[in-house]
């Protein structure tokens, strides 16, 4: 199938780039090893998408792809909610810098009232 | 002694000059913090003869107040007044929110609107701010007769421990929050508030609350972290 082999290559390609980055030492090996293990972990799941099924039901869910949508809603929520605290910290951060240009703009225009 | 009256003001410039005016004529000194607006108010506040500070964008009530309160912490003001922008609050009633604190009884005053039925709270109005009441006797446990009115006095204590970190309008609960949290002493004053058309118009919708709440949840979950 061809999904298989487009998802086998893309794999390969990103294996690919982990290493590159690993030799650029912009990733720290055990970042690395993990992005590594992940894209093998895709490349399986690819090529025999059965292995989900074990998962699943071990955790007691009938089939993987259903495991796989459960799992992809609680993290997508989690991240939003991350998304948002950090949202409302750049806008407190934002609201720092304006305060500070302002009180500092004063304090200009004094000395040239001076 | 140094009396500050800060009063934010974002698109005012039909009310701000009138509002400073009639505090000058108090010889109040008086604080404009423009919240970026986009029409004339900060080139009309300082023609009335206020101290400008400009925010170049709009960060919202609670930010400009605090900014208000950082200048009052420079020039080293002992008593800092908040005042509306709209005209909703009167100028003479300043002396009677500040007496309490020159008496030296409490570091804060906040104005109340419903202690003396003189102002004409619209129902909507009324209804939104009851409900507020209650909320803030409920999650804030400080029982006051109003909510979320701009008019407020702090001593130069208050100023140094309070720190508003919401930059909309929940900022009118965290100053509660505020209040209770450095065991501050406050009293209400009754107040008068001047319902016109402009303000009515200016003033805050009723489905602001439900971001009001939920900004103070957020709040919440940030300053756990």
């Amino acid at each position: 199938m061809i999904i298989k082999v487009l998802v086998v290559f893309f794999v390969i390609f990103a294996i690919w780039r982990t290493l590159l980055k690993l030799k650029k030492q912009e990733l720290r090996i055990g970042e690395a090893i993990v992005w590594v293990v992940f894209w093998l972990a895709v490349a399986v799941v690819a090529i025999t998408p059965q292995t989900t099924d074990i998962i699943a039901q071990f955790v007691g869910v009938s089939r993987g792809i259903d495991l796989l949508v459960y799992v992809s809603i609680i993290v997508l929520f989690f991240l939003i909610f991350k998304l948002i605290v950090k949202l409302e910290k750049i806008e407190r951060s934002i609201s720092k810098i304006t305060r500070h240009i302002a009180l500092k703009e004063s304090d200009e225009g004094k000395e040239e009232k001076e | 002694m140094l009396i500050l009256i800060v009063v934010p003001a974002y698109n005012e410039e039909k009310m701000v000059g009138e509002v400073v005016k009639g505090l000058n004529e108090f010889n109040y000194e008086v604080v404009v913090v423009d919240d970026g607006s986009k029409d004339n108010t900060s080139q009309i506040a300082k023609n009335a003869g206020a101290v400008v500070l400009r925010h170049f964008i709009n960060r919202g009530q609670g930010a400009a107040l605090q900014t208000g309160f950082d200048y009052a912490k420079k020039v080293g003001a002992d008593i800092v007044v908040t005042f509306d922008a709209d005209g909703q609050n009167k100028p003479e009633e300043v002396a009677k929110i500040i007496e309490p604190l020159l008496i030296g009884q409490i570091d804060v005053a906040l104005g109340s609107r419903f202690m003396e039925r003189k102002s004409n709270v619209p129902l909507i109005k009324k209804i939104v701010l009851r409900g507020g009441i209650l909320f803030e006797r409920l999650f804030v446990g400080v029982k006051l007769s109003d909510a979320h009115n701009g008019f407020r006095a702090f001593s130069k204590k208050a100023i140094n421990l309070i720190e508003l970190n919401q930059d909309k309008m929940a900022h009118a609960t965290e100053v509660i929050q505020e209040i209770k949290k450095h065991k501050l002493k406050f009293q209400e004053v009754p107040v008068t508030m001047r319902y016109t058309e402009y303000s009515k118009q200016k003033g805050q919708s009723v489905f602001n609350s439900i971001k009001i709440v939920s900004d103070l949840f957020l709040s919440k979950v940030i300053s756990k972290k």
